[in-house]
């Protein structure tokens, strides 16, 4: 017969080794992971910046022109010079994962990953020539 | 907090927002943050941008646009904070934080275009 292990209030500490917080940092793929992750303050960093255009466009012809200078300034610029390169990071990675994530099928048959990762890009070249097209100088 | 049954319909804001800020936000923060600021390209007159804003179809695509990019933001930043950084007591405050923070964000975003008509 075994011996019935003791009762006591606490339980055995957990196996569990601590992480740091910049676990990250020594991999180039898991930084990668984090960048890509990153790249949502920046989606969020548009929605403000767009929000902002809206109002002052409505605002006026002056709010319009104080708006475009604003975006001249050298800090706004960089800020979104990096907000575009972090735009264009998320495009491609969410592009490029959404074959895996959606699956379409035609009548029965299953229609290539690749095919879909391809409608994905042509809707996005698309979509971005309609919108130099509509926000053409006037 | 986050009700299980909840994951499923917020990551499906989580993609359809991924896609449409990745088809719309590149154009427009080239043409608005880069082309225009450097003289690249002459931005659209202000009655120009008037006449876009109040046609209701834009309207509707720019509402659209916050509202999806907003909790496309909100989910992956809290599972972020969560699941990578390991930032687990202040959940419930990440959460509300996150997706109050789309939902103020959609509402000042619905005022705007409304009051554009």
């Amino acid at each position: 017969m075994p011996d019935i292990p003791a009762y006591t209030d606490y339980h055995p500490r957990w196996l569990r080794r601590r992480v740091s917080t910049y676990w990250w940092l020594g991999n180039w793929s898991y930084f990668m992971f984090v960048m890509r992750e990153a790249s949502c303050l920046f989606v969020a960093w548009f929605v403000v910046y767009l929000l902002a255009l809206i109002r002052a466009v409505l605002q006026g012809e002056a709010a319009y022109e104080r708006f475009l200078a604003l975006s001249a300034r050298p800090w706004m610029l960089a800020l979104n010079l990096v907000s575009f390169l972090f735009m264009m990071f998320h495009a491609v990675t969410f592009f490029d994962a959404a074959p895996r994530a959606l699956v379409v099928h035609v009548g029965k048959t299953r229609v290539p990953g690749s095919l879909v990762g391809a409608g994905h890009y042509a809707a996005w070249l698309v979509v971005s020539a309609f919108l130099f097209w509509l926000l053409r100088g006037t | 907090m986050i009700k299980r049954d909840a994951e499923p319909f917020l990551w499906v804001l989580f993609s359809a927002g991924g896609v449409m800020s990745g088809m719309l936000m590149p154009a427009l923060l080239f043409l608005f943050g880069v082309a225009y600021p450097l003289g690249w390209l002459m931005p659209p007159s202000r009655e120009h941008m008037r006449t876009l804003i109040a046609n209701p179809l834009v309207a509707v695509t720019l509402f659209g646009l916050v509202f999806l990019s907003l909790f496309h933001w909100a989910h992956r930043f809290r599972h972020t904070l969560y699941d990578g950084f390991q930032i687990k007591h202040l959940e419930e405050v990440i959460a509300t934080v996150c997706y109050g923070g789309a939902i103020i964000g959609s509402a000042a975003a619905a005022y705007l275009l409304w009051h554009a008509r």
